[in-house]
């Protein structure tokens, strides 16, 4: 235990920005997981070797010597792809079926990504430099990369548009019709198996903007894929299906959480202190509810 | 019938005694095979029985690992200065020493893991479904991250468990040993298994799995048999982790304890591909995944886990009532199920 930040009030200023910039990031992950969540009631483990998926794409664009900034724009276009293409091998069979199966089956796939990413752009952590230069505050004790500013801008505006886009486009109306009631909209006319295809490649598209971003911001590491996947799993449960606002601000819980628990604990417990506070958040909504005899569906 | 069953178990039991002779070469893997069948057992009696998919029995397997060894070495020497050291260079185990020590230490790690299922079941088990295979995936990976950063047990280096006596001189014994340690659980467990199955403990498991809230309704005390069931696994989870803990000689805390990716996948594999919620189903399935994983993985070395990745897709997806369910459908007479002919066709009408 380290209670540095406790002496040094600016370490605070610095957690919580770095907290909530990369919240922003957390909260565009969790967006997709509760598009496809709602949509086609999956739930789908390899989220986060999406995410890493999409980075490597920014990296490999990056070695070629174009800036991975222009990954944000041809990350997400390839993984839609991907995304699609995994909906009509894997996802398709286990759409109607008991979640479990599609943990399980969604399991197996997060492995074989991890292997093959692994086999691909080796075991090496990287990271794409995207040369933005830091921001430095209140006299220097406070520094900001610009590339995570980058990041939380670039996060708000595909939301923005993924929003409007749900709102006003006629396969946004098609997905939300959907995943209010599927039979009915199948009667009505809606190619549910095309809408969810197309839900599933959004969900990767927005896996791969954020895997971009998180090339630039952080690391990547053909391995570290789960724990986006769980946190966006908590950002979720705890914001509910669809209310983007919720998602946002518990994004940004989160990765304040994080920061202070990496600065309080340590650095070699912060990926364990997101799990357990995955495991408390489930238990402390069970004792919630049982007090009204319900529980978690 | 009766008779057919002594004749069968009995073979088993002469086959399991004689393995180690029989196959010597192989002992090591046959020790992994009775592990691997005691954690699908176990597994079995949450996610085919109960209904509830756990992938947190990985919690109790590493939990009896790091006991075991704790216990045989802190029972005679100082366990901070042994991890400190990497190990068996400053201290060396007597005979009387490592064989006390083993035997205390896995009478801790199958009692403390159960006791621990108990205090953290009445919590968790009130999620169900999804929540819960979701939040026994973290609690087991916080496990191991958690384990990763504790010092006094090796933090990030690993703990290496004590080697065995070099006094005795006998290069097989140490196979030996762990092979009928490994092959006393299995039985212990089997026979435990088999008794549940003829109980009205697995009834009420079966009830929970079906419809939760009418075996409530039914003035079950849900809550307690699931806990009840969970300690059982964790019990049997606990030992199976300080025998391979011992065995392997070296604990990690993720690539080997709390290893969610490997074991923790692999027991709900074996339950599923044999088929879950059947006695024998554990057993065949963890079998034939052995067989297959030893048989193939040095065979297509370097590309093992996406063949696993690919086999877990194909078995969820195609075969999610394993081999026990395909045989049910196939021969239901065996099985002990009368079918109706007419009832059948009037459900096939119905479709």
């Amino acid at each position: 235990m380290d209670f540095l930040i406790f002496k040094a009030p600016m370490l605070m200023v610095q957690a919580s920005l770095d907290g909530i910039l990369l919240g922003i990031l957390f909260a565009l992950i969790a967006y997709g997981m509760a598009l496809q969540w709602g949509v086609m009631n999956i739930i789908n483990i390899a989220q986060g070797d999406l995410v890493i998926l999409g980075g490597y794409i920014a990296y490999t664009i990056y070695l070629w010597g174009i800036h991975p900034a222009w990954g944000v724009i041809i990350s997400p276009i390839i993984m839609f792809f991907v995304g699609w293409g995994l909906y009509k091998l894997v996802i398709n069979k286990v759409v109607d079926r008991d979640l479990f199966i599609s943990i399980l089956a969604t399991f197996g796939i997060a492995i074989v990504f991890q292997q093959l990413m692994n086999f691909i752009f080796g075991a090496d952590v990287v990271v794409a430099q995207s040369e933005y230069g830091t921001t430095m505050l209140f006299d220097n004790s406070v520094t900001l990369p610009n590339s995570k500013i980058f990041s939380a801008f670039i996060s708000v505006l595909y939301a923005v548009a993924l929003v409007i886009y749900m709102k006003k486009s006629r396969l946004g109306r098609a997905i939300r019709a959907t995943a209010q009631n599927a039979r009915a909209a199948k009667i009505l006319g809606v190619d549910t198996e095309k809408v969810y295809a197309a839900t599933f490649g959004i969900n990767a598209a927005l896996c791969g903007i954020a895997g971009a971003l998180i090339s630039i911001t952080l690391t990547l590491h053909p391995y570290v894929g789960l724990p986006y996947t769980v946190r966006s799993f908590m950002i979720v449960i705890v914001a509910g299906l669809g209310n983007l606002p919720a998602v946002a601000v518990s994004g940004m819980g989160l990765g304040l959480f994080e920061e202070f628990a990496d600065y309080i604990l340590g650095t070699e417990f912060r990926i364990g202190a997101v799990f357990l506070l995955l495991v408390l958040i489930l238990v402390y909504r069970r004792f919630k509810l049982s007090k009204k005899r319900e529980y978690l569906k | 019938m009766k008779q057919k069953d002594l004749i069968l178990y009995s073979s088993l039991i002469i086959l399991g005694l004689a393995a180690p002779y029989l196959f010597s070469a192989f002992k090591v893997q046959l020790t992994y095979l009775c592990v691997l069948i005691v954690l699908a057992m176990t597994w079995n009696l949450q996610g085919g029985e109960m209904g509830y998919n756990t992938f947190g029995n990985i919690l109790f397997y590493g939990l009896g690992m790091y006991l075991t060894a704790s216990v045989q070495v802190g029972m005679f020497f100082p366990l901070a200065e042994w991890t400190e050291s990497g190990g068996e260079k400053t201290f060396v185990h007597t005979t009387a020493q490592y064989f006390q020590g083993i035997g205390v230490g896995l009478l801790v790690s199958a009692i403390v893991p159960a006791i621990i299922a108990g205090a953290i079941g009445y919590a968790i088990l009130g999620l169900r479904g999804h929540y819960f295979a979701i939040c026994t995936l973290g609690l087991g990976i916080a496990a191991g991250e958690i384990a990763g950063g504790i010092e006094i047990i090796g933090a990030g280096q690993g703990f290496t468990t004590p080697p065995f006596p070099a006094e005795i001189v006998d290069a097989e014994a140490r196979g030996k040993f762990f092979y009928f340690l490994s092959f006393a659980l299995l039985v212990g467990t089997f026979v435990f298994v088999k008794y549940i199955y003829g109980s009205r403990f697995r009834l009420i498991l079966n009830a929970i799995r079906d419809n939760e809230d009418k075996a409530e309704a039914m003035g079950i005390q849900t809550m307690k048999y699931k806990i009840v069931g969970w300690m059982c696994s964790a019990f049997f989870c606990g030992l199976a982790g300080g025998i391979m803990g011992g065995l392997i000689g070296y604990i990690d805390s993720t690539d080997v304890a709390f290893d969610g990716r490997e074991m923790g996948v692999f027991m709900v594999l074996m339950a599923i591909l044999g088929g879950k919620g059947t006695l024998w189903g554990p057993v065949i399935g963890a079998t034939l995944f052995h067989f297959f994983k030893e048989g193939l993985w040095t065979l297509i070395l370097g590309w093992q886990y996406v063949a696993l990745g690919v086999l877990i897709v194909v078995i969820v997806v195609y075969f999610p009532e394993g081999l026990m369910g395909w045989l049910r459908e196939k021969y239901p007479e065996r099985f002990g199920e009368v079918i109706d002919e007419k009832d059948r066709k009037a459900q096939v009408e119905l479709k």
